[in-house]
């Protein structure tokens, strides 16, 4: 009896092998048919590399994360669309005192959080006293990495390593009228809140989903709250639900002050892996992704796709601690600029697009000089410059990470190689040196004990203090001792009130730099956006700014 | 049989202590730390062992270690310092894909490899046979990866019949009480959601399933070769049952028992996670979680995850002995 049952069994199972199989030979397919629909007004799938961290935008600094918080949450200010200017979001102008030390934010009215609580000052002033009041784990500079960017410290900073903060107090004048006073005069402030980070969420949201509550217990930062799973903002989006691993939706903010959002839903997919991504949208089950891989742009344009190019927002350098011998020989620092052919190394390894840099902060920015002192490509002037240093026999140890790549060097041993051939044609002898990206090169390169060193920056914010007040503002061992006037020049500029003053200063430390020659800036790399057809309004943005409010599907 | 059972669940502990251990050297052996992962390029010194602080991974390995395991005994795996969630979690909402996906896998590899092992070796040099062979060779070397890529190319893309990623339609919006999403449709009555989360699964489970599909078919096809020259199967054929009766209950059963153990294992593996299978189909299993720990150095979710699939692997092999039990009656006086 129990052979009849058990052989039964087996032939089940077998007939769901076969099953199995003629599924795959036979089904027609609802599921991977375009979701559009083919209406303006439909669902957008937005294949994404992975899940956000958590929707609290005070928390995060990770793409993703912050992708969804632009739809979902507004600013003060914003980037205008596809460029780095700062325009009004939720504050419709602002105005900075004489001294420089307060800022007054005259607000939209008529706007409404996602939860129907009103946005106003009280609103705004409490979003920026919750950040200042953060303790704990909050002020790990992983938690609120972007706040100390712009504003530093805390009210009470609980690490020594933190600076003096910038805030001071934020003042609701009238309903409308938002007064944030500084501790100093700061320029980048303004540029630094059009960061997703200064989001204004709803008070009364923050407060419910306890989103403050970070603990659980001393040693692993814990969200406890249920706000970031949650979010309440004012924007064109609001959260809908979020599935981790299978997919997060918003949906369209009826109430949305402006104009509202075309979509009627966006979802975002995680799919890791770039090549998965590219077949799901040729499969039509995303209509759009970001990080194409420059390899695939070509065939996915022949395929009819569109690639949207988003402008460079970050530099590839040659680092060098300019206290170390030969380095410290400015000639020498003229002929490895003069070596490098840094136009072929673009043609080899970087995709089409990408731009010699001529300077450490990309063209996009203001203070970006068009007057800097150039090298060209030039082994003559090379190895002549070389025999003018009175350095024999000259050597360079010259050090590029592995097993990474960064958007700025999609492949530093690539580079390496390129650069080394140059390096050594016109006379010079190249030691090189690897090693892992984490922490050893970082850490190496951070130290100034990699003397000649591969590195980049990928721009946060729009300001040039982001790229150039970064690495030259205050002296770092990565870089050795630089002209005191070029730390000077930095730290004026970055507190000048006035903007075109501001760009001057800049394109004079660009100058100054440049002329001194810390390092050899070689590229400003772009990145790729892809959409399906039927897929319009999508504006790629050099801060990733990009916000679906206007983009439509059809077809 | 239920002394047998015990032991083997006692036996459970020497081997998860050991394996602990060794899981938390392992991954303290990794290179670089989750505090370069956690604060990345812009990491000073300090703001590095500020981490480490906090994150008391600056405590002797002992005591990290006795903190760690008091902990797990009370069912808390810890948090994951890159997603910020409890390890337990993350694992809770994990697994059902695996298992989703081992079964498919599982099912595909038994029912063509059994009836096609079979078939080759009843009829040893006919094409059946032949091509059993060729398949499975190509079958054990093809990289999964690739495989994946190609069965999505023509299957998805091209014919776009099936769909090439993740666990269901990102616009079917459907309700998920137990996390297995073919289940839930039937749970939800929403049938539509089940056939929706099966097709997803077909792609990877054919993928995923390539390997164990080949060792099946060869292991069956030997050991069915073996049995069917056993005195016992020739004397049946010689009073005269028919070969399909003989093929059914003298051969197949008897040849079961290897192929049982080649089972067992395989399900054991595929329930560990298939990393590569669900990189390239963007399911998100325990493979790809644990993949992506590797590389963020995510102390917390490597040491829970690899300890819980080491229980989940251990377990697996015992339901196979225990199906020895019942398969071969011998083994339960033994």
């Amino acid at each position: 009896m129990r052979m009849h049952l058990r052989r039964r069994g087996l032939v089940a199972v077998g007939l769901a092998g076969v099953m199995a199989l003629t599924a795959c030979g036979g089904s027609d397919d609802s599921g991977t048919g375009a979701s559009g629909d083919g209406e303006a007004g439909g669902t957008l799938v937005f294949g994404a590399s992975a899940d956000p961290v958590t929707l609290d935008p005070a928390y995060v600094s990770d793409g993703e994360s912050l992708r969804v918080i632009r739809q979902v949450f507004e600013g003060l200010v914003t980037t205008e669309e596809g460029g780095t200017e700062v325009v009004p979001a939720l504050a419709e102008e602002w105005e900075n005192s004489e001294d420089g030390l307060e800022w007054t934010f005259s607000l939209r009215d008529g706007v409404t959080f996602h939860d129907g609580e009103p946005f106003d000052a009280e609103a705004v002033c409490a979003n920026f006293d919750r950040w200042y009041g953060f303790t704990g784990l909050q002020q790990s500079s992983s938690v609120s990495y972007y706040y100390q960017t712009v504003f530093g410290g805390y009210e009470n900073n609980e690490s020594e390593d933190l600076s003096d903060p910038l805030y001071e107090s934020c003042t609701a004048q009238d309903e409308t009228t938002a007064v944030i006073r500084l501790t100093s005069p700061s320029a980048s402030f303004l540029t630094g809140l059009t960061l997703p980070s200064f989001s204004i969420a709803s008070p009364k949201a923050l407060e419910e989903g306890n989103a403050d509550q970070v603990s659980g217990n001393a040693d692993e930062p814990r969200f406890e709250g249920t706000f970031g799973q949650e979010p309440v903002g004012t924007g064109p989006f609001e959260f809908e639900s979020w599935e981790v691993g299978n997919r997060l939706v918003l949906s369209r903010f009826e109430d949305y002050w402006g104009e509202p959002a075309k979509l009627e839903r966006l979802v975002f997919r995680p799919i890791a892996e770039g090549p998965a991504r590219a077949q799901a949208l040729q499969a039509g089950e995303i209509q759009a992704y970001d990080g194409v891989d420059p390899a695939d742009v070509e065939r996915l344009r022949g395929e009819g796709f569109e690639i949207l190019e988003r402008p460079a927002f970050n530099v590839g350098y040659i680092g060098f601690n300019v206290d170390v011998a030969p380095l410290d020989n400015l000639q020498i620092r003229q002929a490895i600029a003069h070596a490098i052919n840094r136009e072929a190394l673009l043609q080899a390894n970087y995709p089409e697009g990408s731009e010699v840099a001529t300077q450490f902060m990309p063209p996009e920015l203001f203070g970006h000089a068009d007057d800097v002192p150039t090298y060209d490509y030039d082994p003559d002037r090379a190895r002549q410059l070389i025999a003018e240093s009175g350095v024999s026999n000259p050597t360079l140890d010259f050090w590029y990470p592995t097993d990474v790549t960064r958007p700025y060097m999609p492949d530093p041993a690539a580079n390496f190689q390129a650069m080394q051939a140059d390096l050594e044609a016109v006379g010079f002898t190249v030691n090189p040196n690897s090693a892992p990206w984490r922490p050893d090169y970082l850490a190496a390169a951070q130290a100034g004990s990699a003397p000649v060193h591969l590195l980049g920056w990928n721009g946060d914010f729009a300001d040039p203090d982001n790229f150039v007040g970064t690495f030259f503002r205050t002296k770092q061992p990565a870089w050795g001792t630089l002209p005191d006037e070029i730390y000077t020049q930095l730290e004026e500029a970055r507190t000048e009130a006035d903007l075109d003053r501001r760009a001057e200063l800049y394109q004079a430390a660009n100058r100054a730099i440049m002329e001194f020659l810390p390092g050899v800036p070689y590229v400003h790399n772009k990145s790729f956006l892809v959409t399906a057809e039927g897929v319009s309004g999508l504006v790629p943005s050099p801060v990733s700014n990009e916000v679906f409010q206007n983009v439509t599907v059809s077809g | 049989m239920l002394r047998f059972a015990v032991r083997r669940l006692l036996l459970l502990v020497p081997i998860l202590l050991g394996l602990s251990v060794l899981v938390f050297l392992f991954v303290r052996a990794l290179p670089g730390g989750p505090e370069t992962a956690l604060l990345g390029e812009r990491a000073t010194p300090e703001r590095l062992a500020e981490v480490r602080e906090t994150y008391g991974l600056n405590r002797p390995l002992p005591q990290q270690y006795l903190t760690y395991m008091g902990n797990v005994l009370q069912g808390d795996l810890g948090v994951s310092p890159t997603t910020r969630q409890p390890v337990r979690d993350e694992i809770a909402r994990r697994f059902p894909a695996t298992i989703e996906l081992a079964t498919t896998a599982v099912v595909f590899a038994v029912g063509v490899g059994i009836p096609l092992g079979f078939v080759a070796a009843r009829r040893p040099g006919s094409w059946v046979d032949n091509a059993s062979t060729v398949g499975s060779l190509l079958g054990i070397s093809i990289p999964v990866f690739a495989l994946g890529y190609l069965l999505k190319y023509v299957f998805a893309v091209k014919l776009g019949w099936l769909p090439s990623s993740g666990r269901e339609s990102p616009t079917s919006f459907a309700d998920h009480p137990t996390g297995f999403y073919v289940l839930d449709g039937l749970l939800t009555g929403n049938p539509s959601a089940s056939w929706d989360a099966l097709k997803h699964l077909v792609l990877p489970g054919i993928a995923l399933g390539t390997i164990p599909l080949a060792f099946i078919t060869r292991i069956t096809r030997a050991a069915v070769l073996e049995v069917s020259n056993e005195d016992y199967v020739r004397t049946a054929e010689a009073k005269g049952l028919e070969r399909s009766v003989v093929s059914r209950r003298h051969v197949l059963r008897n040849a079961m028992l290897p192929v049982t153990t080649v089972i067992g294992l395989q399900t054991g593996l595929l329930l560990s996670g298939a990393v590569l299978t669900e990189s390239v189909f963007a399911f998100n299993g325990m493979g790809s979680f644990l993949a992506s720990a590797v590389f963020d150095r995510d102390y917390a979710v490597l040491q829970g995850g690899v300890l819980f699939l080491a229980v989940v692997f251990v377990l697996v092999n015992l339901l196979v002995d225990l199906a020895y039990g019942v398969i071969d009656p011998r083994v339960r006086t033994r």
